[in-house]
């Protein structure tokens, strides 16, 4: 129930917005976040998209788990 | 999928389990993971094993429905029947056991309860049957607040005046702070949730930290968010400070989402709240405020929610509060099973004791 998930934007319209979730495509509210458009990543939780998944903070995340890996496998060297 | 799969990476993990290990010194750290979500994730991924010796992961009391106390289920199953409401609800409440019966042993008898995905739904289920009142279950916590709310508004909006809410939300960094000051517990950091956090802003735990001294990390769900969580709270720990950190700062900001905090305040009040198995938390529940009256049930059709602490052999109470495992409690895989549960942390797939049946007791 409290599970939020990332679901990608398909298509918009007047305070709502349509994702596919776990394979169905389906209505969602968006009243919560400022205007989404088609191809952005929200949070999806209760039938309301909570937040936008900013591409660019998860790039930097995922560039610093490339780093500790890699860290690592110096480290074991 | 991308932002998904990306968060999975086993080389990434491996590498983030041996710089816990080194981190972590002798006695294994007590973090907490405060959320359901983060029990099931830890379960699911096998986390538990993986740091065995080195971090403890207690399950904190993040689940809405192992916390709803005994008197809210009473008090819906009397709306449907003695008030004759329509009841709509989440899923995963219809097996959560009142003082003598649950919704869905009441279904079977004829009370009419729907499974809706969103309050919105219920909103639309009340519009579609104007001579009858639909009262929708509204339980959670800052998460669910703003779709709460914003079902309360749109059916204001549309005038759908046979709609209401039997609120039990919740608020999460109050219970944090009742954990953070008991000393059985002795938590030394806590994975804070990372969707209340999208909500209500990673700064919200600054009173948790400055205040009782423990290390905050918001994490994501995924197996690589919840090592790397682990890991900033172990370095913390090892720096000797207690701040709050955001792992999951692809989604979860410093202030939150304004937007749905704005919500919160508009629909809902502060109140003090009765939390199943740990007690009245001052300040930690939203009442639905009074120009919202005309879609609060409690007010409304006249059937208050009464908390009262349960008597009762499970110790879901215990497990919440980071006391215990669910394992050590005596009903544990005998008389309290997800088929026939005995208490509510066995109820819902998120439960501590469901996650611990169902992945194994690790
Ligand atoms: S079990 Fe249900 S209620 Fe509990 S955290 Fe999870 S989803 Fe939320
Ligand atoms: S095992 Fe069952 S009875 Fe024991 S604490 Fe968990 S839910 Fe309660």
């Amino acid at each position: 129930m409290c599970l939020g998930v990332p679901a990608k934007i398909l298509e918009t319209g007047d305070g709502a917005a349509v994702v596919e979730l776990g394979g169905v495509r389906r209505e969602i509210s968006v009243m919560l976040v400022d205007d989404v458009s088609v191809g952005e990543w929200v949070i999806v939780h209760a039938g309301f998209a909570i937040e936008k998944l900013s591409e660019e903070e998860a790039e930097q995340t995922l560039a610093l788990f490339r780093e500790i890996a890699g860290a690592d496998e110096s480290r074991n060297r | 999928m991308k932002y998904i799969d990306d968060f999975r990476d086993p080389a990434t993990a491996k590498a983030l389990i041996e710089r816990i290990r080194r981190d972590a010194g002798d006695a294994p750290v007590r973090l907490m993971e405060v959320c359901g979500t983060h029990t099931v994730a830890i379960a699911r991924g096998g986390i538990r094993p993986l740091l065995s010796g080195a971090v403890t992961m207690l399950s904190g009391p993040g689940c809405p429905v192992c916390v709803t106390p005994d008197g809210y289920i009473d008090a819906a199953i009397a709306l449907g029947r003695d008030r004759g409401a329509l009841l709509a609800s989440f899923g995963d409440m219809l097996r959560v056991p009142g003082k003598s019966s649950s919704l869905e042993k009441e279904k079977g008898t004829g009370l009419e309860v729907r499974v809706v995905y969103s309050p919105l739904d219920a909103v639309t289920l009340a519009a579609a049957t104007p001579d009858r009142e639909v009262v929708f279950l509204g339980v959670g916590f800052e998460t669910t607040a703003p779709a709460i709310g914003g079902a309360i508004k749109t059916a204001a909006v549309r005038g759908v005046r046979n709609f209401s809410v039997l609120s039990s939300v919740r608020t999460i960094p109050e219970a944090m702070g009742v954990l953070a000051s008991d000393p059985d517990v002795r938590i030394e950091g806590f994975l804070c949730p990372a969707h209340v956090s999208v909500v209500i802003g990673t700064d919200a735990y600054r009173p948790v930290a400055e205040t009782y001294g423990i290390p905050c990390v918001v994490a994501g769900f995924e197996p690589l968010d919840i090592l790397l969580g682990i890991s900033m709270l172990l370095r913390q720990k090892k720096e000797g400070v207690a701040r709050v950190e955001n792992e999951y700062s692809r989604v979860a900001t410093s202030s939150g989402n304004r937007k749905a905090q704005e919500l919160i305040r508009d629909v809902f009040v502060p109140c003090d709240t009765g939390w199943r198995g740990i007690g009245v938390i001052p300040g930690s529940g939203l009442r639905i405020a009074d120009r919202y009256a005309p879609f609060d049930a409690e007010k409304k059709l006249g059937i208050p929610v009464v908390f009262a602490q349960e008597k009762t052999a499970c110790r879901c109470g215990d497990v919440l509060k980071g006391k215990i495992l669910p394992v050590d409690c005596p009903l544990f895989g005998k008389a309290c099973v997800p088929e026939e549960p005995y208490g509510p942390c066995m109820v819902s797939s998120e439960g501590s004791c469901a996650a611990y049946y169902k992945y194994g007791a690790l």
